[in-house]
């Protein structure tokens, strides 16, 4: 033992530092600076003067000393029809509407288009956590719930973008992002990504966040489908530095959507904060001013909720609370909300699913604007809420719910076929168009690879090749269909064809619009009707059998099999022979020990992995260390620990007596004692050894002489072994408790250990 | 469809009326075919959104209660008629610092108006215009 008891502070403070969560850096609360979620030094109170049919005054702002911001929001946002009305409504009452079910989506929405950022932001302050998500469950725009995810990698090598692409399809991911660790790299990272995303299965939206005229010129040359970099800010001097206004950003609005590609604006609580321009003002009307901006320039949809200012919100007392009502004013306002969940926010995994939480549970149009499909390391836009390492967790999050957060499970086996479709498709297409010569090394390693670190594939500079003859030869999406036609990828190009097709008619351009079944659904011919209970978006029964079919999971023919499987070792090790009815003992030095129903006969080892043989021995090894002998009965009317042990000490010449179940749950018994008032309990059956059964054995023989022996200790670390055994322990439990029959009495078991067998 | 606006009864336009659904050069949506691009007579113009969806999707957006959207819609059509070099030398001009006094705008919107008859992308130009002046969005970044 250590001897440091004059330690200055309480050891568990040294625990706690040791925590993931001290990772995380935490703010005091400073309006003057910007740092406050919901009340800044200098937020204005809500208010709005119409003169002559325009605005006079916003939020105590006169139009003359309108910043470009709120001379945005005056003239794009606010709607004069509704203004008066809207803003004479209490905040308050806004604020219970929102989260009343009989106040449809649609009336919320009609007054959102009157109100100004102040008064938005003063009514969703109203508020608390619960509330923020229950209203946003209500007021999103879309019935169907959606995801979206990153599909990236350290090296930008195109086979593997293409494999994690096809990867985020079959998952469900309605749309897929990717961007590069060199800039140059673009164009290679579209057509790996766009090839990908059309193996399996048609219709997920995908986009290459790079630089903005770029973005667009990949756009047209039919890569990709949609973008969501058009980053809005709330402070003018913030804009500036992102080197935009509102009015070229509404021109880029304008400009995707003459291309026929989907558009979404980027915004997100703490970005002013981040660059230096926050004007004492809170994140949630910084933000809202942001909203209002973006539905002002006609955007479709947001991507917000923080976004890479998350970590930064959260560092402020209320800032997640604050993430999630930015979530809701952009729903309030009738955007699609992809909403954030991407940039981590923290180390601490509690406080990343107790984020997530609301949106998988109430739904949201993207839950996550990117979902990491990839490992951590490979996420060029650093790591995310859920990345590859924790997607399963995800999808027992949807299962454990009964929700659905647009993932469904899938197969090791289809995995790895689509794995090397999608890299035979891409290898073929490179081949074919002169861009590149994949080996059947480098298409092998990708396919089986979990992230770039394990292929040898493509290098940095071997794709900036292959981007640059795309864009120099002016390379298109026809291209690249006719390549995959002519390979053999027919599917693939007819998946291709069908997604530039929907550039065409423009109705992937509507609000909250992707793509499911060969059909576009969105904000207006999927409606979110949520009106109470029973309405809304609800699990059918077949998307529910999707959301279950995790993989490993138990059921009783596998318990069966499992034990079936080590039947024959046993039969060789141990033989029982049932002597008749068991007679009290008379032997003062005896120890009786009581096994269950279904030991050595449907059951074989313990939880532990004991066979059941060896327990016997070495309590038989125990006792008679002790100084005592061992008498074996079966107990046929009850499987329970307690009762088995009480039993067995009934019938007991010393009066004590064990009782052990067949996955090695034991107890030490005596013949007076109340039922679960027992000497000694092993109820931790997983982590009990050999060694722990002995002396088990050889404390009933202590006890058994009038002895006071230690109890035996089994130490546990702390494990949660419910989670890991309770499956298989009710299972198992219920194959005994099956075969107890009322008032059957206790039988003599001759037990023979065959010789050499100690397999101990 | 007639001369009354389009609603949201009629979305997708893709489903409900797919033969008026055409491509730059004419291509109705079900001519867009793999055989189309086989033999090379689908071309990227044939996958171009025209003006016409755009005040069809505009319509349908405006139904829904979302004018702004439609309005967004509206300035998409006219630019279906810009050339990408030109909506990304304007997009250049808006961007601050970037136009050097208010007068490079104006003659932009003039250009706008007067080449494309894109009205309601000169106005947004010229309102910029107006705002940029006022916040002194004229001086020079880099």
């Amino acid at each position: 033992m250590s001897n440091s008891y004059d330690a200055n502070r309480w050891k568990r403070f040294d625990d706690w530092d040791a925590r993931p969560l001290r990772h995380d850096q935490f703010a005091v609360e400073d309006p003057e600076n910007g740092f406050s979620a919901f009340a800044g030094a200098a937020d204005p109170k809500p208010g709005l003067t119409v003169g002559n049919g325009r605005v006079a005054s916003m939020d105590g702002i006169p139009a003359a000393e309108f910043d470009m911001i709120d001379a945005f929001i005056a003239a794009h946002h606010l709607d004069m029809d509704v203004a008066e009305e809207a803003m004479a409504i209490p905040s308050a009452q806004l604020a219970r509407m929102l989260v009343d079910m009989n106040v449809p989506r649609e009336e919320l929405v009609r007054l959102a288009r009157g109100l100004t950022p102040a008064k938005l932001a003063e009514a969703v302050a109203q508020l608390n956590a619960m509330e923020i998500a229950f209203a946003y469950s209500k007021m999103r725009a879309r019935k169907t719930p959606g995801n979206q995810a990153h599909v990236t990698n350290a090296k930008d090598d195109p086979l593997q973008l293409a494999a994690d692409a096809a990867v985020a399809v079959a998952l469900g991911f309605d749309e897929i992002e990717t961007t590069m660790r060199v800039a140059r790299n673009s164009w290679s990272n579209a057509l790996a990504c766009c090839v990908g995303s059309v193996v399996g299965r048609a219709g997920t939206l995908f986009q290459c966040s790079s630089e903005e005229a770029e973005e667009l010129e990949i756009g047209m040359a039919g890569f990709t489908s949609y973008a969501e970099t058009v980053s809005v800010y709330g402070t003018e001097s913030a804009f500036v530095d992102g080197d935009d206004t509102p009015w070229s950003k509404a021109w880029l609005a304008a400009a995707y959507a003459s291309r026929g590609i989907k558009m979404r604006c980027t915004s997100g609580a703490a970005s002013e904060l981040l660059m230096g321009y926050h004007e004492a003002k809170s994140l949630l009307y910084l933000e809202a001013r942001c909203l209002c901006l973006q539905r002002g320039m006609g955007s479709q949809g947001t991507q917000n909720g923080g976004i890479d200012g998350a970590p930064l919100a959260s560092s402020i007392p209320g800032g997640v609370r604050e993430i999630w009502a930015e979530n809701l004013l952009a729903v309030w306002l009738d955007l699609e909300c992809a909403s954030g969940n991407d940039a981590r926010h923290s180390e601490s995994e509690m406080r990343v699913a107790a984020k997530v939480l609301p949106f998988l549970i109430g739904g949201s149009d993207l839950i996550c604007s990117g979902f990491g499909s990839i490992l951590k390391y490979d996420n060029s836009f650093n790591p995310s809420s859920f990345n590859g390492e924790e997607l399963e967790e995800f999808l027992v999050l949807q299962r454990d719910f009964e929700a659905d957060g647009g993932l469904t499970p899938i197969e090791d086996a289809s995995a790895l076929g689509l794995r090397r479709r999608a890299v035979d498709a891409l290898s073929h297409v490179l081949k074919d168009l002169g861009l590149a010569e994949p080996t059947e090394v480098m298409k092998r390693s990708v396919a089986v690879a979990s992230g770039s670190n394990d292929t040898e594939s493509f290098a940095p500079r071997d794709v900036a090749v292959i981007s640059d003859r795309i864009s120099s030869r002016g390379i298109t999406v026809i291209d690249v269909i006719r390549s995959l036609y002519g390979g053999g990828f027919r599917e693939e190009a007819e998946n291709l064809l069908f997604l530039v097709k929907l550039r065409v008619s423009g109705d992937y351009l509507q609000t909250s619009a992707i793509i499911r079944d060969g059909h576009v659904i969105s904000a207006i011919n999927d409606p979110n009707d949520y009106t109470g209970p029973g309405t809304g978006y609800r699990v059918s029964e077949a998307r529910r059998a999707e959301l279950a079919a995790i993989r490993n999971v138990l059921d009783r023919e596998e318990v069966l099999r499992r034990e079936a499987a080590s039947e024959a070792g046993e039969a060789r090790a141990v033989e029982y022979r049932t002597m008749g009815p068991a007679e009290r003992g008379a032997d003062p030095g005896e120890v009786v020990v009581g096994v269950s129903p279904g030991f050595g006969t449907k059951i074989f080892r313990t939880l532990a992995g004991h066979p059941l043989s060896a327990v016997l021995r070495a309590l038989r090894d125990g006792i008679e260390a002790g100084g005592g002998r061992m008498r074996v009965l079966r107990i046929r009317h009850t499987a329970d620990t307690s009762f088995l042990g009480l039993s067995a000490a009934r019938l007991s010449g010393s009066g004590v007596g064990i009782g052990i179940q067949s996955k090695g749950t034991a107890v030490i018994h005596h013949k007076d004692r109340l039922p679960h008032n027992n000497l000694e309990l092993f109820s931790n059956a997983p982590v009990t050894t050999l060694a722990h059964y002995r002396a088990l054995g050889e404390n009933a023989a202590g006890y058994a002489k009038g002895d006071l022996p230690a109890p035996v200790v089994v130490p546990t670390q702390g494990e949660a072994l419910g989670a890991k055994f309770h499956a298989r322990v009710a299972l198992t439990y219920a194959i005994e408790t099956k075969m107890c029959e009322n008032n059957a009495s206790p039988e003599v078991l001759e037990i023979h250990f065959a010789e050499g067998a100690d397999g101990g | 469809m007639g001369d009354k606006p389009l609603g949201v009864k009629d979305y997708p336009l893709a489903e409900t009326c797919p033969e008026r659904v055409t491509g730059h050069r004419g291509k109705a949506l079900d001519a867009l075919t793999i055989e189309a691009v086989l033999s090379g007579e689908l071309q990227m113009e044939d996958l171009r959104i025209t003006a016409e969806a755009l005040r069809r999707q505009a319509e349908i957006a405006r139904d829904a209660g979302r004018a702004a959207l439609g309005r967004n819609f509206e300035r998409a059509a006219e630019m279906t008629k810009v050339p990408q070099t030109v909506v990304m030398e304007v997009y250049e001009l808006l961007r601050p610092g970037r136009a050097p006094s208010k007068d490079a705008l104006l003659q932009a919107a003039q250009g706008l108006r007067e080449e494309y008859g894109a009205e309601a992308l000169a106005g947004l130009v010229e309102e910029a215009a107006e705002v940029y002046e006022k916040r002194g969005l004229f001086r020079t970044r880099y």
